[in-house]
């Protein structure tokens, strides 16, 4: 694979390709797509190989070493996946926010990029969280569902993911064929649904709630130690999980992109 | 003359103003909701919300301790929903969940009726944020003890 940019750019104009940085800030040079892919390309498999032996340790230890719940009995260790997805599809949506504000601010094409890799994953883990907590609140709460205001809010952002991921194709698509009208409206929604990741996180505050509040504040824990330390390692091994497969489809984004160039190219000529 | 502004400064503070601002706005709104958004009423806040018996609403509380009474007829229940600030009888006729014991929390389903007793269509057992090994059911930590009574077979 050559990465000299010499003579001509690998990537349409809307992205940087200049290879020098000599007057360019520190985050201009994460934004230069192909500094990003060398370091992206041995993060992932690092990032992936650490996060899956920490999760299945940490699920080898939940499932089968960790006691029972005193009330809930085995139901309990559902917690071990339930926590980490939630954490995640919350995790998920920051991390678009804060990409699209850099998109919006600065114009950096690879925090488009970072956001839209962002998506997908994120509705897994809420669509997973929404699934497992369902699961457990059968015979805990005696119920499937309710509406109350954590799981109400929960909902809510993984409509917003379905809705992100629409716009987002729907830019693209239109960016591809020429248009630019819709480019920033999937960065705007991304900032715009941040407002729902404080309501989810303080729901349980806010309005009296079926689901319980936060378990762990501020170096609090109402969790015995027997269970933390899996939850502890389950929540951190997803979330390496979860740095590898955005940094996998950010560098398929790219490879996208550049094959989209390269068709173009080959057709002008 | 004044310097101009650079472009991207001008974008970030713009759209810093406009975030503050919507988030705000929907912190504001969330925020009012507060009565509408709860889902139950505790027995505090139904002696003072003036709810018409017969309109369904929601109860939550705790379950008081040694209120538990089982009626002649084997299905019906009775027992007493507090929270500190007020109690509420309850009368109820079903299975209730696995986790509905004394002292520990409970969302009733139901109406309130003539007599001031709560009559529930159904029962959610509401679990608290404490997550106790089996084997330390005993402990005396002060966690557990704000919890006092929930201790059962499962």
């Amino acid at each position: 694979m050559h990465r000299g940019n010499k003579g001509r750019c690998r990537y349409p104009s809307a992205i940087d390709c200049s290879g020098k940085l000599t007057q360019r800030s520190l985050m201009h040079g994460f934004a230069n797509p192909t500094r990003f892919l060398s370091i992206a390309r041995p993060l992932t498999p690092a990032l992936m190989v650490t996060g899956v032996i920490m999760v299945a340790i940490a699920l080898f230890l939940g499932l089968f070493n960790a006691p029972a719940d005193r009330l809930m009995g085995e139901t309990v260790r559902i917690l071990y996946i339930h926590v980490p997805a939630a954490w995640l599809g919350m995790a998920g949506w920051t991390s678009i926010a804060i990409a699209s504000l850099v998109e919006l601010v600065w114009r950096h094409p690879l925090a488009g990029i970072a956001a839209r890799a962002s998506a997908l994953p994120g509705a897994f883990f809420c669509a997973l969280c929404l699934a497992t907590g369902s699961i457990w609140a059968r015979p805990t709460w005696g119920t499937w569902w309710v509406w109350d205001g954590r799981l109400t809010s929960m909902l809510v952002l993984l409509f917003l993911y379905l809705g992100y991921m629409a716009l987002a194709d729907a830019s693209q698509k239109d960016a591809a064929a020429g248009r630019n009208g819709t480019a920033r409206v999937a960065a705007i929604f991304g900032l715009v649904g941040a407002i729902n990741v404080p309501i989810i996180n303080r729901s349980v505050v806010w309005w009296n709630s079926l689901h319980q509040p936060a378990s762990i504040t501020m170096g609090k824990s109402a969790i015995d130690p027997a269970f933390l330390w899996p939850l502890g390692m389950a929540v951190i091994g997803f979330s390496l999980i979860f740095g590898a497969i955005i940094l996998m489809r950010m560098r398929t984004l790219l490879a996208d992109i550049r094959i989209e160039a390269r068709m173009r190219r080959l057709a002008a000529a | 003359m004044p310097s101009p502004m650079k472009a991207k400064h001008q974008r970030l503070v713009l759209i810093s103003i406009a975030f503050i601002g919507l988030l705000a706005a929907g912190l504001i709104a969330a925020y009012a909701l507060r009565g509408q958004a709860s889902y139950f009423y505790t027995p505090g806040e139904l002696a003072a919300a003036e709810v018409e018996p017969g309109q369904a609403i929601r109860l939550g509380g705790m379950v008081q301790t040694g209120s538990i009474k089982k009626q002649a007829d084997g299905v019906t229940i009775d027992f007493i929903v507090e929270d500190g600030k007020g109690t509420v009888p309850v009368r109820f006729s079903g299975i209730t969940p696995a986790l509905f014991v004394e002292g520990s929390g409970v969302v009733a389903e139901g109406r309130m009726d003539r007599a001031g007793f709560f009559v529930a269509d159904n029962l959610l057992a509401k679990h608290d944020e404490n997550y106790v090994p089996r084997e330390m059911k005993d402990m005396t930590s002060a966690d557990v003890k704000k919890v006092a009574g929930t201790v059962a077979q499962p």
